[in-house]
């Protein structure tokens, strides 16, 4: 084979491709051709790239060169530049905000430097649809690994040394589950994959299972192995087509090379993987309610003990695992427990993927260590607030966790100092949240999701949250008391004690925070009848700069076509004015003034 | 409704009781709603009572039993969409299609949803018509995407 | 496909080991031929194709290609840098096919500089 001496990734994960990754690849191919360098240059689509907020992206190696924002139109150029002359693109590059200097190398780049990439490992590298190519970076050889030189027992020590938690929220220890689920009774045993990824704002598993399918279904063979399970199961959550397109082409391909199904690398050890596609249902990403949606019936939960460990599917010994520590076993098992132990900390080892969202410049997916400090993450990787905001709070573990203020940036992110603080490592959602968020309203948000997905079962859940959600309503419309806040706080206690599981356990916890750091905006709501953020719309009151309306907007009518009240009057070159009487306080005329001639006071 | 298709859809699982979710999964895809007829010929084959089957269909989110529009709007409430202003965006449809969430127009041109994070929390926020996703989408550009569909 | 057996993971493996080594951008050696305008007058699109076909028939999985601009030198193109890990780079001017060929053997493969076509050694810093 001819080698090719560059390959341009272009970034095919979900943001990208919304923002026409694909016409991109296109143009690029194109243009290539046209210069005669088809043969010299290849374009390869890759998962999702990370760095989210500088899509389309594409990196070109193997210099490391990083483009972003990329355009049709900017391709012509590109490519006679760079590919043919070899001259770097400048104004294609990454421009961090404050020195407006490029950085042409994707590993310069702040928001990759703090990274350490073990679950993502090919992230960039590969094309996510070809076997080949995972097995190129060492793909399956920890499977060879075990299959050839370790006993089910030596791999459960291995794991359990590595000291790898659960990443998909409570953070349980991988090797001790795996030990549990070895030694329980009964022939037939079974593992299964928990990619149903509920945190309303995040996306680590599904970008996992979009840029390498494999690393999953390799550390699921391992554990099956070492497990002594025959049938895995990976539930996959209903609104990810592409992720779930992918596992099922690697599926097939690992099964065309013997690396799943019956006889494994030509051994004695058989074992098969189906999907399962979740119907969207929140709680069925609580383990109990998991099984019994693969079982075909209702998500509900059900008291533990048993735990799925002695009795799961189908009554048979269970073990289920997150998409990222699945994602983890094969790097452990290929470079040993020692080499993992070291990153991290006393208690958390290894790295943790967080989805890193919100109100912040470099939205995308990142891996650090554990034990980094929110505050890295925030500043350096994260590159600060936009629009030169100031931090409020960042949300770590989706609606069961809670928001962490600006005094405690300084928390390192593990399992205990997260608890610490209240709020959970959760599955990997950050959201970040600046001067211009309502924490009252956060809490709302949470409440609102999780209100609506409880399953209905235990009475604390769903009566409790809905009341909690009820006082918080009032709150942000001005009703609020005093004594709704010692009322949310008990309330919120008694469900946090008698709920069934989890959901019901953690939905009080954004309120338990935001009222435990954010009290102050609580009080205001509640005694000044304002909301400090101007989020809470019906504290508002909206008017309109007669000034700014006619001098620089000269009455353009926007707002009053765009009202749905025809609260606003006005003409041409006059200033518009809104009826008190009449507004709704829906936000529109606010929000679609081009001149911010419209205020809220 | 087509019996035959139905049958065509069961013939592709296994005929357990375990299946129902999937096959369920597949009939929704089929017509985008659980027609009654659909739903009675699928219990029949797995010789399992209706009642299970609609217990399922009003728990997940994925089943309607109400025909469903053309189209389908779904906008991201998701947490970064939720805190630049997706809650807007969807009244904001609310009002101009005269739909609440999780309704249909009555013309059957649209159905409106909320969806839990798309994964594009970069171009917050986000909405989505079939396959097509809008990001960044502010009050004044949501009349003209929806222009688009007919 | 059939199923794999143990030996075949490894082949497979090395088969795609040079793209991988590519993406990753960590080859034992890197050439870069400069082609700036002048070069590509001077021929370097030649030199490059040349470096391609030889790594192609070799086989090797291990070499770096690359291409950058002008080098400022253009009486003396087309000009290559040869850069082993841990080495510093060396610069060839005039280059022809044969030079090339004869630049890959000693010096890319075997370590040892081919100094009557050398310009300089560790003059410049390739990337
Ligand atoms: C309400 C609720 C939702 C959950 N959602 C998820 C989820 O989306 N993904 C996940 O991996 N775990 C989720 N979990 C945790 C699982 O129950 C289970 O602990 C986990 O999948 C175990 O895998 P791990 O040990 O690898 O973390 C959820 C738990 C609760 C209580
Ligand atoms: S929150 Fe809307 S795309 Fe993630």
């Amino acid at each position: 084979m001819r080698p090719f001496r560059a390959n341009l990734m272009i970034c095919g994960g979900t943001a990208c491709v919304s923002n026409r990754s694909f016409d991109i690849k296109k143009a690029l191919e194109k243009e290539i051709e046209k210069q005669g360098l088809d043969d010299e240059i290849q374009v390869v689509t890759t998962g999702c790239n990370g760095f989210c907020a500088a899509g389309p992206l594409m990196v070109v190696q193997p210099e490391g060169i990083f483009y972003g924002h990329l355009m049709e139109k900017d391709i012509p150029f590109l490519v006679e530049e760079h590919f043919l002359k070899g001259r770097p693109v400048k104004n294609l590059m990454y421009v961090p905000p404050e020195t407006e200097v490029p950085i042409p190398k994707m590993n310069d780049i702040d928001f990759f430097k703090g990274q350490i990439l073990i679950a993502l490992r090919n992230r960039g590298l590969i094309d996510p649809e070809k076997i080949d190519e995972y097995i190129g970076r060492e793909g399956y050889y920890g499977l060879l690994k075990v299959l050839t030189s370790m006993t089910p027992d030596e791999v459960i020590k291995e794991i359990k040394d590595s000291g790898l938690r659960g990443r998909g929220g409570a953070g349980f220890p991988t090797g001790v589950k795996w030990e549990l689920t070895r030694a329980a009774d009964g022939d037939l045993k079974y593992i299964v994959c928990n990619a149903d990824e509920g945190d309303p704002g995040a996306f680590m598993d599904r970008s996992i299972i979009e840029s390498d399918p494999h690393s999953v279904l390799e550390g699921m063979v391992i554990g099956a192995y070492a497990m002594g399970a025959s049938q895995g199961y990976i539930y996959i959550r209903n609104e990810y087509p592409l992720a779930l397109q992918r596992l099922l082409i690697a599926i097939d391909q690992a099964r065309d090379y013997g690396l799943i199904g019956e006889n494994i690398l030509g051994s004695n050890f058989s074992f098969d993987i189906n999907v399962t596609r979740g119907a969207g249902a929140f709680v069925c990403g609580e383990e109990t309610a998991l099984i019994s949606s693969i079982e075909g019936k209702l998500g509900n939960p059900k008291p533990r003990p048993p735990y799925p460990t002695t009795s799961g599917l189908w009554g048979k010994p269970t073990n289920i695992n997150n998409v990222e520590t699945w994602a983890n076993i094969p790097v452990i098992i290929n470079r040993g427990a020692n080499w993992y132990s070291e990153i991290g900390t006393e208690t958390s080892k290894g790295t943790k993927v967080f989805s890193l969202v919100g109100k912040i410049n470099n939205t995308g997916l990142v891996e650090v260590p554990m034990g980094i400090t929110l505050n890295d993450i925030v500043n350096k990787i994260g590159g600060g607030i936009p629009d030169g905001k100031k931090f409020k709070a960042i949300q770590t573990g989706g609606p069961s966790g809670g928001c962490i203020p600006a005094e405690k940036l300084d928390l390192p992110v593990d399992y205990e100092s997260l608890a610490k603080a209240g709020s959970m490592m959760g599955s990997g959602g950050m959201v970040v949240m600046d001067e211009t968020t309502c924490m009252v309203d956060v809490a709302r948000y949470f409440l609102t999701f999780t209100k609506d997905e409880s399953c209905g079962k235990c009475t604390p859940c769903r009566e409790g949250i809905a009341q909690l959600h009820r006082i918080l309503t009032k709150i942000t419309e001005g009703e609020g008391t005093m004594e709704d806040l010692e009322l949310l706080e008990n309330l919120a206690n008694v469900i946090k004690d008698t709920s069934l599981c989890g959901l019901g356990k953690s939905a009080p916890n954004p309120v338990l925070t935001t009222m435990r750091y954010f009290k102050d905006e609580y009080l205001a709501h509640i005694t000044d009848k304002k909301c400090p953020a101007r989020v809470c719309r019906q504290l508002n009151t909206y008017v309109i700069n007669a000034e700014i309306c006619a001098s620089k907007g000269h009455g353009c009518g926007v707002c009053r076509r765009e009202c749905p009240e025809q609260a606003i009057s006005g003409e041409k070159n006059i200033s518009h004015i809104i009826d008190q009487e009449k507004c709704v306080k829906c936000g529109v005329c606010f929000d679609v003034c081009k001149f911010n001639a419209v205020t809220i006071e | 409704m087509e019996k035959q298709k139905v049958e065509q859809i069961i013939a592709k699982h296994k005929s357990e009781p375990s299946a129902l979710i999937a096959i369920l999964q597949d009939v929704q895809e089929e017509y985008r709603y659980l027609p009654e007829e659909a739903m009675a010929i699928v219990v029949d084959r797995l010789n399992i009572p209706l009642s299970r089957a609609y217990s399922l269909a009003t728990f997940f989110t994925a089943f309607s039993l109400k025909p469903r529009g053309r189209h389908s709007i779904k906008v991201c409430m998701g947490t970064a969409c939720h805190v630049r202003g997706s809650g807007m965006i969807l009244e904001k449809i609310e009002r101009d299609l005269n739909v609440k969430r999780g309704e249909t127009t009555d013309d059957l041109k649209f159905s409106l949803d909320e969806v839990y994070c798309l994964g594009c929390c970069g171009l917050a926020p986000v909405v989505t018509i079939d396959e097509d996703l809008y990001g960044q989408v502010t009050l004044v550009k949501m009349p003209k995407i929806l222009q688009k569909y007919s | 496909m059939s199923k794999l057996k143990i030996e075949d993971l490894q082949k497979i493996n090395e088969k795609v080991r040079q793209t991988m080594l590519l993406r990753e951008g960590n080859g034992r050696a890197r050439i870069t031929v400069h082609m700036g305008t002048c070069g590509i007058a001077a021929g370097a699109r030649k030199i490059m194709d040349t470096l391609l076909k030889i790594i192609e028939e070799k086989n090797v999985k291990d070499v770096i290609l690359t291409n950058s601009g002008c080098a400022g030198l253009c009486s003396r193109e087309p000009m290559a840098t040869v850069e082993l890990v841990g080495e510093a780079p060396v610069k060839y001017v005039d280059l022809t096919e044969d030079k090339i060929h004869k630049i890959f053997v000693e010096h890319v493969q075997d370590g040892k500089i081919v100094t009557e076509y050398a310009l300089a050694v560790g003059s410049e810093r390739t990337h």
